[in-house]
């Protein structure tokens, strides 16, 4: 069992929800409540990663964050390493890739709450903050889990984005994912498979949990009609 | 411009994208009723009075304070309206209890008064008991009362109804008439409440504007509004079915009387100079400007206008009996509405042929 590994893709997919959560929150939000044109092809952008293989996107993300990039040398000035091949390039193309996993559950909760609540809300006096947080966010929550849920276990099992960006680089960019790779690639048929046992009861465990914890919420708080 | 004693007033006009072009007041203690067919806009100026949408051009002003005003570039806030708002499905927030839906329009007042006022509010709406219940674990009728408790919590300054008895059961409507009527009462609050049900406006509200298509086409009290639609646009929006054309013929100064030929029949209303002799003419008249009696039974009040009809068709309609009459000389039928108590007495039946009179007070040209 490689631990290092599996500690680094639990920080990786802490890391990633903990910062893609706000921005999938106010992204979420303003797709759903606003109309602009050109917003059919911001959302497909946004959700272009699902879709494309991940060495596309590993390809694109290594050449656009790479050291002859812009970004690239930028950051190497500033932070005194690369961008690629380091756990933070590793964060960073982790951020990109689940932006439609977080953002599309939050877009589609926010959009099942009535304009009817949130012009109740404004009458009764709460501006903008106050009607996120009590009165947005609690109906919007069994999606907001959702979103989460779904960006830790997809971090946990990314393998072609890890593999293009962070490379196989052990405790700084190996995952449980390039690890497994590692193992079946030696022949360590006996660990990979107790990795890919571990990611899977992992991955079982937290989907589970979170879709009890956000269904009963989701039951007891009937939406009114539109 | 000022509201000319009136607590509220609103001037909104504009083309995109709905086409709006309404003028209405009201004065405080009295319930304005906005009365028009769906898509006459009717929603979306009560959205325009919360500040909820903004209209192109106009003014609304509410007592001493200008809530929007195109030239002078003001527009405040639905929170800085303060107004009490009643949407159709009420609105209320369904992960709170009741008591916490009527918390939330309270931030206005101390931490310590707010529980306090809420409950308080939660009494006077008969809801003592349910504090704890969430919205879905109340039916229609206490779900209204809630949003109306929310809404007056505030100390709004004014009231806005959006079809608020549209989503609950007949019996609960008669209750909840009766709850309002005595709330308005209370209240010394200009209220709007929006409504197509024409019946309703009668009812409960103080003064009513007809709307169509986004136009103002008539404001006044309701009755008289029913007695004298100013065009045959507002007359059919009353629900007015006897509509008709005429020819001008004289007015008579000294008996007070205006002369019109109708079909074969010579027909006199109150003496209304608008139209010189010889014009073709619209005329009208409500339900409750035609008396009936079967023939050879009972007397008909004194008049001038004595029309000769044969039913042709007869309809119960719970306790009336709506009947479509042809007369000579007209192609359009005579519609009445009348108890079935008493269409039962008369023996009306299709092919009963009797008597009816138009009063003159009742009979209208648009």
């Amino acid at each position: 069992m490689d631990w290092p590994a599996l500690v680094l893709s639990l920080q990786l997919g802490g890391l990633t929800v903990l910062l893609l959560l706000p921005f999938a929150i106010i992204v979420g939000r303003w797709l759903a409540y606003r109309h602009f044109s050109g917003k059919s092809l911001l959302e497909a952008m946004l959700a272009l990663p699902l879709v494309l293989p991940p060495t596309v996107v590993g390809y694109y993300l290594l050449t656009g964050l790479g050291g002859s990039s812009l970004i690239g040398q930028w950051w190497e000035r500033f932070f005194g390493h690369p961008l690629v091949f380091h756990f933070s390039g590793l964060l960073l193309a982790s951020l990109i890739v689940n932006i439609p996993f977080a953002v599309q559950p939050i877009n589609r909760a926010f959009e099942t709450i009535p304009q009817e609540l949130r012009d109740a809300a404004a009458c009764c006096g709460m501006g903008f903050w106050r009607t996120l947080f009590t009165v947005e966010l609690p109906l919007a929550w069994p999606g907001v889990l959702t979103g989460m849920v779904l960006t830790f276990a997809h971090t946990l099992g990314e393998f072609g984005v890890v593999l293009m960006v962070g490379g196989n680089i052990p405790g700084e960019t190996r995952t449980v994912a390039i690890a497994i790779y590692d193992r079946v690639q030696a022949f360590d048929f006996n660990a990979a498979g107790n990795m890919s046992l571990l990611l899977l009861v992992l991955s079982l465990v937290v989907l589970a949990v979170a879709g009890g914890w956000a269904r009963p919420s989701g039951r007891r708080h009937v939406l009114p009609r539109r | 411009m000022s509201c000319h004693g009136a607590d509220f007033c609103l001037t909104v006009q504009q083309e995109a994208p709905i086409p709006l072009d309404a003028t209405f007041s009201c004065t405080g203690g009295q319930l304005l009723a906005l009365v028009g067919p769906s898509g006459s806009g009717k929603s979306t100026l009560l959205r325009m009075i919360a500040g909820l949408s903004r209209p192109a051009a106009g003014q609304i002003i509410c007592g001493d304070s200008r809530w929007y005003d195109q030239a002078q570039g003001i527009c405040l806030s639905p929170q800085e309206r303060h107004v009490g708002f009643v949407p159709q499905h009420y609105g209320l927030f369904p992960h709170m209890t009741a008591l916490g839906n009527v918390l939330a329009g309270l931030h206005h007042l101390p931490a310590e008064k707010r529980e306090p006022c809420a409950r308080e509010w939660l009494v006077r709406v008969h809801l003592a008991g349910l504090e704890q219940r969430r919205p879905a674990q109340l039916s229609g009728g206490q779900q209204q009362r809630v949003a109306l408790a929310r809404a007056l919590a505030r100390e709004p300054s004014m009231l806005l109804l959006d079809e608020p008895f549209a989503a609950v059961d007949r019996a609960t409507r008669e209750t909840l008439y009766v709850e309002l009527a005595e709330l308005k009462r209370e209240l010394a609050l200009p209220i709007i409440m929006v409504t197509h049900d024409l019946g309703e406006a009668l009812l409960l509200a103080d003064r009513m504007t007809l709307l169509s298509h986004g136009k103002t086409l008539q404001s006044g009290q309701p009755r008289e509004m029913l007695a004298r639609p100013v065009n045959e646009a507002a007359a059919r929006l009353l629900g007015i079915r006897n509509l008709f054309d005429g020819e001008l013929l004289r007015h008579d100064q000294q008996a007070g009387l205006t002369w019109f030929r109708s079909g074969e029949h010579l027909l006199a209303c109150e003496l209304d100079p608008r139209w010189s002799p010889g014009s073709r003419v619209r005329w009208m008249v409500p339900n409750s400007g035609i008396r009936l009696r079967a023939a050879g039974q009972g007397s008909l009040p004194e008049s001038h206008n004595r029309l000769h009809i044969t039913v042709t068709n007869l309809l119960p309609l719970g306790d009336e009996v709506r009947i479509t009459a042809s007369f000579a000389g007209q192609e359009l039928p005579l519609h009445l509405l009348v108890p079935f108590r008493l269409a039962q007495k008369l023996d009306l039946r299709v092919g009963s042929a009797t008597d009816v009179v138009l009063l003159e007070s009742a009979l209208c040209i648009l």
